[in-house]
């Protein structure tokens, strides 16, 4: 990966299979990917089904089957208003570190890829084997020295300490410099230049446009990322009113789970509110898988 | 525009305007990864003198924490357990990655979007998420465990010591074998439809067209997965964190070397060895991916 | 259901109860309320960690009679990891609350260093009559007299017991002793593969607990230095019986407590009975719905035939955080919940009281509810809390200790090792611990 070899282009004309071929359907083979899609989708059935149930029936019916009523709707009701409905307010926390970690975070591996990929500036190479060596350092490693060192400046407990450290993201770099390394050609570059207009100008009208495809599968990388982060809000947030969803919902479990008097289960409102925080990813995803392809491709023939 | 295809124009020039576009993302890279790991390295040779869980201030200790970690019991089950946890999760992760990328590419399947997108859809769900499910389900005697154990007269326990990094194995499975099929999938999709028509110009069969030309066109796909696994098995801590009070005692403070350290920063009131565990890991975890990369460059990857 | 029962149970307590017992508190909070009365107008923001479900009542009825504080009232996870965020915030030097609910257990790992206000500023010695004996010295320092925190549950343990499994497996009489634990034990195993009359797969609280029941006193402090002694009297004896019920497999060392897998055995009778503190009833009621009727309490077993003992197990103080600024305010919030309005609400709430009036008042202990069969419970348990035995003692930093527990008896639990050789080298580690934390020369 360190190596940078000149990408290849891709071959996006021909998307069909094994053009002309047409082969035929088999059996045995779809029977068998179902199994592994039985799999996949077995705990998000359960999941839905359980969200149905009130906690009685959730301790007392079987897991695959509907309880005795439809609490469904009740238990959104019950989620939203646990706690003053704080479940909503973790939602928002969780937007706001989606829109400004996931969306920074893309700008910058766009800007400094792109930058890596048309540019040869001095300490290029030093660049190219710092990031690249990132990629392999377990980012949860420095999480407790990065912890350590907001805590001096002051700004755990902060959003600031879950953005910032959303705002990097190696690979999206790495994929970013493949794309646009293929995406823009040198030539349009050079033209631009001769027209006399500026660097960011250049950037902005004409390759941001071709760059689309490779911007939107590093947005969702960062988007899942940062949707799906734990181990760092965990570390850095404190105070409930800064959580996001997957805290949040990792605290109401602790209460479920804690002895000394204050134990309450709650598994219906773990339930649906893991449901709810899980909702408006699966639409994005039904939505947007095209791109991910696409931009993975990129990615892919490189090495 | 009158000559765009001009040689000195080929090659950008060589001067600073690139740092334009990378400055911003260095600045910040410094702030997240280089800085965190230089104070990593200075609060590795320095410990508080403690006096009634009060600090008197830091005094240098030299390499005495590194010492102490060569020789901690702790530590080491920690990486022999994400070690073998890595040896045997990962291939059959991989290995089922590829089976599906191979069956959806390969149009032989009834519906095979539907196929690709349900297969892909646990990539969306957060750890935490898939963790709580599967935890609950796990349950041995109320849980849907304990039907399957009624069901088939067995007494399977994902919590039991003997068991518990299968169900974390099993957890981490779910989570990523649609993402890693569709990185061999996008891989797949690549190979120019020109190749599939000579081979089927020379009559060859499926089984060799996967050999010759599909298994090769993912080998690069398969470096990045290898590499994204063995980071992610290292940093293991999501699935065990969640799973820990359902699972009692099973997991222990030192189940992964991530556990540990968290355990030692936040538990045991010693960030200068957790520091010290950060910092070997992180030098474990570069040596594997480096070795997985020499190995592949091998050809160790088909 | 069951809240609007107890909002009913809160309203008629609060009628009952609550003059005599907030008279009290009203009038030794007069100096503070001056405070806050001169900075009328001013409005202060208290953040307060609790995990405790009672408080967000408290805090509601809190705020319509002291408009001039508002509570910021944050669960940060349930009791263990609120520790763990206690200790960041501390170590980060900002994030801390200004007040914050801690386990007796825990008083003296913050107390020590010198993170909790000392009450004696604000008068609080003077509270210590109206609080039971063991919770009062949980939160005060034996040596200096300082008071670190006002009681706010207690938690005494009592055997709750399934009387139709008990019955069923011919106990007629809930045993006494652990050797009557143990011959009942056997009976109720012998009833299903499922059957257990307990289960527990290493709970550093019970194990503690049970020590402290057995007569043990393993942790102490002699001059500047903390002594461990895992291998006493009572230490041992828990660790032979425990071992034997284990060996014997009497109790459930698979479900781990407070599980889904954990309240449906106590709900269908599969777990007959739990020893446990008396903050439980409500934790029963609620999330053991199936077991309605059956439960009934009866004092701790004891190891010795012809003994009175008990120890405590769970319950909880309020503290105040030395980094907090607004202490005056906090400590007006202390009292509330500590002995002022605030007790009949969380009593009512199923809180277990820390205080004598309570524990004394009539009304509370002929309290009933038919998930124990009319059983006026709370008699057994106010006797359960003058059985405690005086003079055991947390180490200052046993949250430490217990987040290590497991990790040392886990072995124990699963046929590798037993208890004795695991306590050991819980000492051990602990020793290791309090050296290089100055704890010990």
């Amino acid at each position: 990966m360190t190596t940078a070899t000149a990408p290849r282009m891709r071959a996006k004309a021909l998307k069909g299979n094994h053009v002309g071929l047409a082969p035929k359907k088999s059996i045995v083979l779809t029977v068998v990917t179902a199994l592994f899609v039985i799999y996949a989708l077995i705990p998000l059935i359960w999941l839905l089904i359980s969200s149905t149930k009130t906690q009685s029936d959730y301790v007392s019916t079987f897991g695959f089957a509907f309880g005795d009523s439809f609490a469904l709707i009740d238990n959104i009701k019950a989620t939203f208003a646990y706690r003053d409905g704080i479940f909503g307010r973790w939602f928002l926390n969780t937007l706001l570190y989606v829109v400004v970690g996931a969306g920074g975070a893309t700008l910058l591996a766009v800007l400094g890829g792109y930058g890596l990929a048309k540019y040869k500036f001095p300490g290029r190479r030093g660049v190219i084997a710092l990031v690249m060596g990132a990629i392999a350092v377990p980012s949860t490693a420095l999480t407790v020295p990065l912890f350590l060192m907001f805590s001096r400046i002051g700004i755990v407990n902060t959003p600031w300490a879950v953005i910032i450290p959303c705002l990097i993201t190696p690979f999206g770099f790495y994929l970013m410099w493949v794309f646009s390394a293929e995406a823009v050609p040198d030539e349009l570059l050079e033209a631009a230049r001769v027209d006399g207009s500026s660097e960011f100008n250049t950037f902005f009208k004409i390759s941001l446009p071709l760059l689309g495809p490779g911007i939107v599968t590093v947005a969702l990388f960062a988007i899942v990322a940062t949707w799906n982060n734990y181990f760092l809000p965990l570390i850095m947030l404190t105070s409930e009113e800064w959580k996001p969803l997957t805290t949040g919902l990792n605290d109401i479990k602790l209460q479920t789970y804690s002895a000394a008097g204050g134990a309450n289960p709650l598994q219906n409102i773990i339930i649906t509110g893991s449901l709810l925080t899980i909702i408006p990813l699966i639409i994005a995803f039904l939505f947007l898988q095209r791109y991910w392809q696409s931009g993975l491709s990129a990615g892919s023939v490189k090495e | 525009m009158t000559q765009t295809a001009a040689p000195t124009m080929r090659k950008p020039r060589r001067n600073w305007r690139g740092w334009m576009f990378v400055g911003p993302f260095l600045f910040f890279f410094a702030i997240v990864f280089v800085a965190p790991l230089l104070y990593a390295i200075y609060l590795s040779f320095f410990q508080p003198k403690m006096v009634w869980g009060v600090s008197q201030g830091e005094q240098f200790i030299g390499f005495d924490n590194y010492i102490k970690l060569f020789t901690d019991p702790n530590f080491w089950s920690g990486v022999i357990g994400v070690g073998l946890f890595l040896l045997i999760q990962v291939p059959i992760m991989l290995i089922i990655s590829m089976y599906l990328a191979l069956a959806i590419d390969s149009g032989r399947l009834w519906g095979s979007s539907f196929f690709r997108v349900s297969v892909f859809l646990p990539y969306a769900i957060p750890a935490v998420v898939a963790t709580l499910m599967w935890g609950f389900m796990y349950g041995t005697r109320y849980g849907v465990m304990s039907e399957v154990n009624n069901l088939f007269g067995t007494s399977i326990d994902f919590f039991s010591p003997s068991l518990i990094w299968v169900g974390i194995g099993n957890i981490v499975t779910w989570e990523f074998i649609g993402y890693n099929m569709l990185i061999f999938y996008s891989a797949l999709k690549t190979i120019p439809g020109s190749l599939y028509e000579a081979a089927a110009i020379d009559g060859a069969s499926e089984w060799n067209i996967i050999r010759a030309i599909k298994l090769p066109a993912i080998r690069g796909s398969m470096m990045i997965a290898m590499i994204f696994s063995v980071i992610g098995s290292f940093q293991l801590f999501n699935e065990p964190n969640v799973l820990q009070q359902m699972a009692g005692n099973t997991i222990t403070t030192y189940f992964t070397p991530n556990f540990y350290a968290f355990h030692l920063a936040f538990e045991a009131n010693n960030p200068s060895y957790s520091a010290t565990l950060a910092i070997v890991m992180g030098v474990i975890t570069v040596a594997v991916a480096y070795i997985v990369q020499l190995w592949g460059a091998k050809g160790g990857v088909k | 259901m069951i809240s609007k029962k107890l909002v009913g149970v809160a309203l008629a307590s609060v009628l009952a109860i609550g003059l005599s017992a907030c008279g009290g508190g009203e009038s030794s909070s007069t100096p503070s309320a001056q405070g806050s009365d001169s900075a009328t107008g001013e409005q202060t923001t208290l953040t307060v960690w609790g995990w405790e479900p009672t408080l967000t009542p408290v805090v509601e009825a809190f705020q319509e009679s002291h408009p001039n504080i508002k509570i910021d009232l944050q669960n940060v996870g349930g009791a263990g990891d609120t520790y763990t965020k206690l200790d960041n915030a501390i170590a980060a030097g900002s994030g801390a609350p200004d007040v914050a609910q801690i386990e007796y257990y825990a008083v003296g790992q913050y107390a020590i260093p010198g993170r909790l206000a000392d009450l004696t500023q604000f008068g609080a010695a003077d509270l210590a009559d109206q609080y039971t004996t063991g919770t009062w010295n949980a939160v005060t320092l034996a040596d200096s007299g300082q008071v670190y925190g006002l009681p706010v549950d207690s938690g005494p343990m009592a055997l709750f017991y399934n009387e139709e499994v008990f019955t069923q497996a011919g106990v007629t009489t809930p045993p006494a002793t652990w050797d009557e634990f143990y011959e009942a034990a056997k009976k109720i195993r012998a009833l299903g593969p499922n059957s257990y009359i307990t289960s527990d797969n290493g709970d550093a609280g019970f194990a503690t607990s049970m020590m402290w029941l057995a007569g043990g006193n393993p942790f102490g402090v002699e001059g500047d230095s903390v002594t461990i002694d895992l291998g006493d009297e009572g230490v041992l004896k828990f660790a032979d019986f425990w071992q034997k019920m284990i060996d014997e497999d009497l109790i459930n060392t698979t479900v781990a407590g407070w599980s889904d897998d954990w309240f449906k055995g106590l709900g269908d009778g599969s777990l007959a009975s739990l020893i446990t503190g008396a903050w439980m009833p409500a934790n029963l009621i609620g999330s053991a719905p199936d077991a309605a009727g059956k439960f009934r309490v009866a004092t701790t077993p004891v190891p010795e035939a012809g003994t009175t003992a008990n120890a405590e197990n769970g319950g909880s103080s309020i503290a105040i955080l030395e980094s907090s600024e607004k202490k005056e305010a906090a400590y007006e919030f202390l009292q509330y919940v500590s002995n002022g309005d605030g007790v009949a609400i969380r009593v009512a709430g199923g809180n277990f009281p820390a205080t004598k009036a309570e524990l004394a008042d009539a009304e509370w202990q002929g309290y009933t509810d038919e998930y124990f069969g009319g059983q006026e419970y709370n008699k057994v348990l106010a006797q359960a809390a003058d059985d405690v035995l005086p003079g055991w003692s947390y180490l200052p930093f046993q949250v430490y200790a217990n987040s290590i527990f497991g990790d040392k008896v886990s072995g124990a639990y699963t046929g590798s090792g037993n208890l004795t050789e695991a306590f050991a080298a819980w000492q051990t580690d602990l020793e290791s611990y309090a050296k290089s934390n100055g704890f010990m020369q």
